[in-house]
């Protein structure tokens, strides 16, 4: 049988019928239709059940303010708990109706979402006849400001669309409308429901697209002015068996038939509280439902709402109220009898209506507070927080306006608040039935000792569901209010936050996923080296090694990295190092600035030189380490490491603007302007020369920690003498467009020599058998540079430098401090795990708290010797060389020594070759 | 969102910015003179005033200026702005 009237919809289209699958059946639908109005119209009244009691429950509302009715979305990438009034059909949408909660989809979400931003003078929330007259006063405004309208409607209107097109209101809807689209300047966004508002004019927006490539669009718009025209919610009452399929609020049942021509009931009760419920009995009487009964809580009734029953002869009774429902006792569980106290009807609708609440959640967010109205019967707009005044403003239904729609004030006749407490069962009254939760939860929670409605609501989980308490929660609020005998004013609403309405983690992705969920920056010479797998250093890609094919296939990380080691030590090997942190210094001051953030000292520092050094924060603890060469009398060229450039360039700007502004210092990021390859090994020198010819590379005319200007291979260079694995090396920067002929050059010129390149891996294993620590592996914010055994970078000439008073303290000076140490497996071969806790030899690790003496920092399964070595921070482990510990890793204990940190020429005999 | 007034390019969003915690922490001129509670306080004491506080602000996604804004710890109204210094 279908309930779908043979005239009328204003938001359905009859020309184009659309077919979807609900629990694998067909239903049919016009475009336009939400899934719960095409279930409707096929009579299909049960949407779902109760999450804890499997009661059955239908659509009680049209919209937004539905508390029930959510599906399970099966067709495109699927999606759980969408709620079925909003909605909207489209050929191939299959669905199924769930119990309370959703199942999360396996697969990815290959939905295509969108992210906007939007910026407007004035953001209107809500497009019925208040928002309309506010977005068009200001768009006529002489200054014309621009508007945007945001609308969660498919067109705009909003209440007013509903009423007749030849009333007071529907008139002036069509001259607003008409006027609005002569308007410059003014964006209007519909079927877009504004989720949050955060304060200083930022809304977030979520937009519906179901016809659309993405479906969904995330807006994040920032207003100068926002004006809410939010409207108003409908109300539900309380009584026992309330939460049957055919209990209906009573404007969304009107609304089911001027909507989408269908007709929610065939015999009905109305049951309501103020005016609203009345002209529904009216509407639905007129399309055709027999209305046996309208019970009115109120005592007396006058004007043309009584007038137009009468002459309908719809029996009003007033004073009236419902006590009760049966069901139907087949799978569907629809309401069939309704028990009221002047008599029992058989129906199969019940339409009621307790009042409308101001949509006052927007208004809330920033924490705009809400007071009782007796006249509204509702919560409305009181205080604004101060960020809100001269900012936002409330208008219309969500201000509380009972005068909205033109004439209607003149014949309304006062609401009344009622919250029944008594009304039957309380176990078979809901107060929220996405929840499950009912008044006898509420009564546990008071005889609890439970006073607040906020510690109610986490108590019985009333307003915690997916409609967040629009439909039921101010209703609860008033059922509490009436348990603890206080006025509903001094009990209050549950503070309202984002999001209004559910919003995906998939949505707030956006296209920001997988590779697109963080930027990724490559070197100019990575095509060069992309064969490699990488490995991730903060945003940028590195090679991490170079397999060779072998008979045996191809190397894996262990076979690829000691070869590679043993090519730098013995031969020569090339990296890319582009990704360096580079930051140029200029000016009269740059020495000035050095010595104050470098532990050593910077400005005696000859124009030719490099020097290493290391920053500290001023509480002395280690943040970077890199190298400095001075350019010229003006220019110097600080290198940081890959991961922590932006921070480092952040700091020297902090000190420089904060703290001394009268330096005359220009700071810039030279990163991506700079390729940089680096040779290593003692055959590295030979590389070099035949790169650069005419220069002398020798140790005499180019000593370590020189640089020199040269061109290489023909490209205008800097030759660096640097070396971070300690044997001879030089680092070659060019203009980074010169990358990929640099890369070729180095390896064509080395090929004699079988240049060998080499990832970050084997880079870390050079630096960490020299002893050379990475700032943020080895350290962890609280190493200072003494811990590190760097004594000798920390000058004790200077008066002062960046954590040098930090420094004298007690505490940094005691010996016992963890300091950095190398371990070596004892039986020469295990390889010890990164991260391991450092233990006594022999600790009973069952015997628990066991004293952590430090832990590992670097470990790698083979040095220039082919054997297992680690870097750690010990306690006092500079006097503890020699000692034998325990390095558990996940409880299994490997008994390690303690060494020095510097595991390969100690001496420092081969940086010269 | 926070909406922070950078004294060179307008009102911007809080996330282009830094946060820099409280304003007018100067450097001691001569930290050796210190003692050990002197620094300590330098580096680590802090007011956390309900109301107005007098905070450091640093535009890193735009014109990389430090500056002064003061912001209301409750309701994060922000107001008045005054160009660099400590
Ligand atoms: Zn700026």
């Amino acid at each position: 049988m279908s309930r779908r009237l043979p005239t009328g919809g204003s938001r359905i289209d009859r020309s184009r019928p659309v077919t979807i699958t609900v629990d694998g059946v067909e239903v049919a639908a016009y475009h336009g239709d939400t899934v719960a109005s095409a279930l409707l119209a096929a009579d299909r009244p049960l949407l779902s059940r109760g999450i804890y009691s499997g009661r059955p429950r239908g659509v009680m509302g049209v919209g937004v303010e539905d508390a029930c009715a959510y599906v399970q979305v099966l067709s495109g990438g699927g999606e759980p708990m969408v709620a079925a009034t909003t909605l909207e059909v489209h050929d191939g949408l299959a669905v199924e109706r769930i119990a309370g909660r959703g199942r999360l989809p396996a697969g990815d979400d290959t939905t295509r979402y969108d992210t906007l931003y939007g910026h407007a003078e004035i953001a209107v929330v809500g497009g019925g006849l208040a928002g309309l007259r506010a977005a068009v006063a200001a768009a006529e405004d002489a200054d014309g400001a621009r508007v945007l309208i945001l609308d969660d409607g498919p067109a705009l209107g909003g209440a007013a669309a509903d009423l007749p097109a030849d009333s007071a209101a529907g008139r002036e809807l069509r001259d607003l409308l008409t006027r609005l689209d002569g308007l410059e300047g003014v964006t209007v966004l519909t079927r877009t429901t504004v989720t949050g508002s955060h304060g200083h004019g930022r809304l977030v927006a979520l937009e519906q697209r179901p016809h659309g490539v993405a479906k969904r669009r995330l807006h994040h718009v920032q207003a100068v002015g926002v004006v809410l025209a939010t409207g108003s919610h409908e109300r539900p009452l309380v009584f026992a068996d309330n939460d049957r399929p055919g209990v209906m609020l009573a404007c969304a049942a009107a609304d089911y038939v001027t909507r989408y021509a269908v007709l929610p009931g065939e015999r009905a009760v109305v049951w309501t509280a103020h005016d609203a419920g009345l002209h529904a009995a009216v509407e639905l009487a007129d399309a055709g439902t027999e209305i046996v009964a309208v019970l009115d809580v109120r005592e007396t009734m006058a004007g043309p709402l009584a007038a137009a029953l009468a002459g309908r002869g719809i029996a009003l009774h007033l004073g009236a109220e419902v006590t009760g429902t049966d069901g139907s006792d087949d799978e569907s569980g629809r309401l069939i009898r309704v028990h009221t106290t002047v008599g029992s009807f058989d129906v199969d609708l019940l339409a009621i209506s307790g009042g409308a609440n101001p949509a006052v959640e927007l208004f809330s967010h920033p924490g705009g507070r809400t007071r009782w109205s007796d006249e509204v019967a509702g919560f409305v707009p009181d205080v604004p927080a101060p960020g809100q005044v001269g900012r936002e403003v409330v208008v219309g239904a969500a201000a509380g306006d009972q005068d909205v729609v033109p004439g209607w004030r003149e014949t309304l006749q006062p609401p009344a608040t009622v919250f029944r407490a008594d009304a039957g069962d309380p176990e078979l009254v809901f107060l929220d039935p996405h929840r499950d939760a009912t008044l006898a939860d509420l009564r546990r929670a008071h005889a609890a000792g439970l006073s607040s409605v906020e510690h109610v609501k986490r108590f019985t989980t009333i307003g915690t569901g997916a409609d967040q308490g629009r439909g039921f929660g101010v209703l609860a609020v008033g059922v509490l209010a009436q348990e603890l005998g206080r006025p509903i004013e001094e009990v209050g609403t549950t503070t309202y936050r984002p999001p209004y309405v559910p919003l995906s983690f998939a949505l707030l992705a956006g296209r920001n996923r997988g590779e697109l969920s963080d930027p990724v920056r490559v070197s100019q010479a990575h095509d060069r080296v992309a064969h490699a797998p990488m490995e991730d250093v903060g945003q940028w890609k590195r090679p991490w090694y170079f397999p060779r094919s072998t008979a045996d296939g191809l190397e894996d990380l262990d076979a690829s990295v000691a070869r590679e080691v043993r090519a730098v030590r013995t031969g020569v090997g090339m990296m890319d190092a582009s990704t360096l942190g580079k930051i140029l210094l200029q000016g009269a001051d740059v020495g000035v600035l050095l010595d104050r953030v470098y532990t050593n000292l910077f400005s005696t520092l000859k124009v030719g030189k490099v020097r290493y050094g290391v920053m500290c924060g001023p509480d002395g603890m280690v943040v970077d380490d890199g190298t400095t060469a001075r350019l010229s009398g003006t220019d110097w060229l600080m290198t940081t490491t890959t991961g922590n450039a932006a921070a480092v360039l952040d700091t020297l700007e902090e000190w420089h603007q904060t703290e001394w502004p009268g330096l005359d210092i220009a700071l810039t990021s030279v990163t991506d302007q700079w390729a940089v390859v680096a040779v290593a090994g003692p055959r590295s020198r030979d590389v070099v020369a035949t790169l650069a010819p005419q220069h002398d590379w020798s140790a005499e005319a180019f000593g370590f920690m020189d640089w020199r200007e040269a061109p290489v291979a023909g490209i205008p260079a800097r030759v660096l003498r640097i070396s971070f694995s300690g044997e001879l090396a030089f680092e070659l920067h060019v203009p980074s467009w010169y990358a990929a002929a640099l890369w070729d050059a180095v390896e064509e010129a080395g090929a004699p020599h079988g240049i060998t390149p080499y990832g970050t891996e084997t880079m870390h294993v050079l630096r960490a058998e020299k002893g050379f620590p990475i700032v943020g592996q080895d350290t962890d914010g609280t190493v200072t540079p003494h811990d590190l055994g760097m004594s000798w970078a920390v000058s004790r000439k200077k008066t002062d430098f960046i954590g040098m008073r930090s420094l004298a303290r007690a505490d940094a000076r005691r010996p016992d401090r963890r300091q950095l140490v190398g371990l070596v497996p004892l039986d020469g071969s295990s390889r010890i795990v990164e991260g391991a806790q450092l233990v006594a030899h022999g600790a009973d690790l069952t015997a628990f708290p066991v004293a952590m003496a430090g832990h590992v920092t670097s470990a790698y399964p083979s040095g220039h010797d082919g054997r297992p070595f680690a870097l750690a921070l010990l306690d006092g482990g500079r006097d503890r060389v020699g000692e034998v510990l325990d390095a558990v890793d996940d409880l299994v204990p490997l008994a390690v020594r303690v060494t020095g940190p510097v595991s390969y020429d100690e001496q420092g005999a081969r940086r010269d070759g | 969102m926070l909406r922070i007034p950078c004294p060179h390019c307008g009102e911007r969003d809080a996330t282009e910015f830094h946060y820099g915690a409280a304003a007018g922490v100067d450097y001691p001129t001569d930290p050796a003179a210190l003692t050990d509670g002197e620094w300590a306080a330098y580096l680590f004491v802090r007011a956390n005033p309900r109301g107005w506080f007098r905070e450091r602000w640093f535009h890193a996604a735009g014109c990389r200026l430090w500056f002064h804004v003061e912001r209301h710890t409750v309701t994060d109204q922000v107001r008045t702005v005054r160009e660099g210094a400590a």
